[in-house]
């Protein structure tokens, strides 16, 4: 990378999209002081988008919710958009995701998510924010983080890393190839958890897994509340001690509507606790649409560590294939 | 998802006296939950600062994060330079004889300034007459506690002092107040703690700190650490402001 602009390149928001946020693959050793880890809801996501645009894993991306923002690029830009299918437009006219595109200055803009609810963009240089706690994560509870500890707003600068000087791009090029990191997975297998050893809480652990469940609408980046028929919380497991809580915990408070606390988990709480998602499952959870129906099958801590062996094993492969194929190998 | 109060005073779900096993649990697949007990209890807590110090120093590459809380401890581990067998293996080791877990030996003491009643504290007169005290009585006896901070959580900075005189426990409010200023010192239950931003809650306040207890861009983000002993000094209106930090500016 020599040769570097100074980094004094930004992307302005003309619009922000319904919640659109800075985010990379989370914050570390905070946790004790109450600071959770945060950081985008499908980390594959965010490190195949960097991957595409020869970001290393760990820069920050946007995050975009539900409907995307509209930037303007005041220069020539490579950016890759992964995640939630929905339409893409520069200068108004139609541009495929989920592979580099090298742009000429000009208006971006990403419309709704047509299945799904998320999408990454990453973009040449990332997104060059200040980290706060060792991070260029949004933390939108404690307003820290990201640009200005909030949602993107119109009108904002995204400042933009150093990347060497792009060849002329008076025209967008778009390669014939692209990446699908859910290629081979089934969209309709149920989301499998580890349920808790808790004696008290095995028949609400396994009910968990027998009934369908709806995503409510006041979900968030904290927490998927799911509703359905109610499950009994055991008198015994109800007045629980706070204890520590991750994202892909499950929480069953005492309407018997459980939780599913996402990557902006909290560090502790004092429901009673269900058992966990498994790491390789908690992606789909990023792409549940309000009032979808959700299906859990339990599973044991094998199978756990297994599809997790292979979501990093195929986040790898398809990092090594983007870097072959961005070398022209 | 979680307020403070969602977060009763603990009733035992086990009988567990002098039960000196860790119990792991798998909290996620990079974390172990190790449970000392399932209470809130003064020793139990100072168990778990005890065993979070032997984990932390020195701490293994691998370690992302701990969380010590009332009677439980989470380690968060990277799962790209170790595997959760050998994570537990490692802190099985550490445990040892969980007898062995000592208090803690050297702890900090923070003094924390807090004006008492009037703007600073709505609930001080109500909370006293409930209580069968005046209000200056309840300010002595509150400020005159010996605190540790049990754990740190709800929300950044937040802590969950223990300690309090149990005659002081208060119930929470039947409906949480919407918006609670940046700094409100405020019983709930048989708790005390000190809400670090501008937010909604439903603990009895009592009154305010000046001083900053969370701040992402200082050095030390975090006025208290877990394990920490806190002294309340109760202190007037004029020094509260000029101990305020004039760059505070907390928006409401």
């Amino acid at each position: 990378m020599t040769a570097a602009l100074t980094g004094e390149e930004w992307i302005e928001v003309i619009a922000p999209g319904a919640l659109s946020c800075v985010q990379d693959l989370g914050r570390a050793g905070w946790r004790h002081l109450g600071v959770g880890q945060g950081g985008a809801l499908d980390p594959r996501c965010a490190r195949l988008a960097n991957a595409l645009v020869g970001n290393p894993a760990e820069a920050a991306v946007l995050e975009l919710t539900l409907h995307g923002p509209t930037l303007r690029l005041r220069a020539p830009t490579r950016l890759a958009l992964l995640g939630a299918p929905c339409e893409l437009r520069f200068d108004g006219h139609p541009l495929p995701a989920a592979r580099p595109l090298e742009l000429p200055a000009g208006t971006v803009s990403i419309g709704g998510m047509r299945a799904g609810v998320r999408a990454w963009l990453a973009v040449a240089g990332g997104f060059a924010v200040d980290p706060v706690l060792g991070s260029s994560a949004t933390d939108l509870r404690g307003s820290f983080g990201g640009l200005h500890g909030r949602a993107l707003r119109a009108g904002d600068r995204l400042p933009l890393g150093p990347v060497r000087p792009p060849r002329r791009v008076d025209a967008p090029r778009v390669p014939g190839w692209w990446i699908d990191p859910d290629a081979g997975l089934d969209p309709h297998a149920p989301i499998r958890y580890v349920a808790t050893a808790a004696p008290a809480l095995a028949a609400a652990a396994q009910r968990f897994g027998d009934s369908g469940w709806r995503v409510d609408p006041a979900s968030n980046r904290q927490g998927l509340r799911l509703g359905g028929e109610a499950l009994d919380t055991p008198a015994a497991a109800g007045a629980g001690v706070s204890e520590p809580v991750a994202p892909g915990t499950i929480q069953l408070p005492a309407d018997g509507q459980p939780i599913v606390l996402l990557a902006d988990a909290q560090t502790v709480g004092g429901y009673p606790r269900l058992g966990r998602i498994i790491a390789a499952d908690l992606p789909r959870l990023a792409q549940a649409r309000p009032n979808a129906k959700l299906y859990f099958r339990a599973c044991d801590e094998d199978e756990a560590r297994e599809a997790r062996r292979r979501m990093d094993a195929d986040t790898a492969r398809l990092r090594w294939a983007i870097a072959d194929r961005l070398a022209g190998r | 998802m979680n307020d403070p109060a969602a977060n009763p005073a603990g009733a035992d779900r086990r009988p567990r006296e002098g039960a000196a096993a860790v119990e792991f649990e798998a909290l996620a697949d990079d974390a172990w939950l190790l449970r000392l007990g399932e209470r809130i209890d003064d020793a139990l807590n100072a168990r778990v600062h005890a065993l979070a110090a032997r984990v932390r120093a020195p701490a293994p590459p691998w370690l992302r994060d701990l969380v010590p809380a009332y009677a439980s401890l989470a380690v968060f581990f990277d799962p790209a330079q170790t595997d959760a067998a050998t994570v537990r293996d490692w802190l099985l080791q550490r445990c040892g004889d969980s007898d062995d877990i000592a208090a803690a030996g050297a702890t900090r003491v923070v003094e924390i300034p807090v004006a008492y009643g009037g703007e600073f504290g709505p609930d001080l007169d109500e909370a006293a007459s409930q209580l069968g005290l005046t209000a200056a009585q309840l300010v002595e006896r509150h400020s005159g506690g010996d605190y540790r901070v049990a754990m740190i959580g709800f929300a950044p900075g937040f802590p969950y002092l223990s300690g309090l005189d149990p005659a002081l426990a208060l119930p929470r409010l039947a409906s949480p107040r919407t918006q609670v200023a940046a700094g409100s010192v405020a019983i709930g239950g048989a708790q005390t703690g000190i809400y670090p931003r501008p937010g909604p809650g439903g603990w009895r306040l009592l009154g305010r700190t000046p001083l900053r207890l969370f701040d992402a861009r200082r050095e030390a983000p975090s006025l208290l650490q877990p394990g920490d002993r806190v002294r309340l000094r109760a202190i007037g209106a004029d020094e509260f402001h000029a101990l305020s930090d004039p760059a505070r500016a907390t928006p409401a």
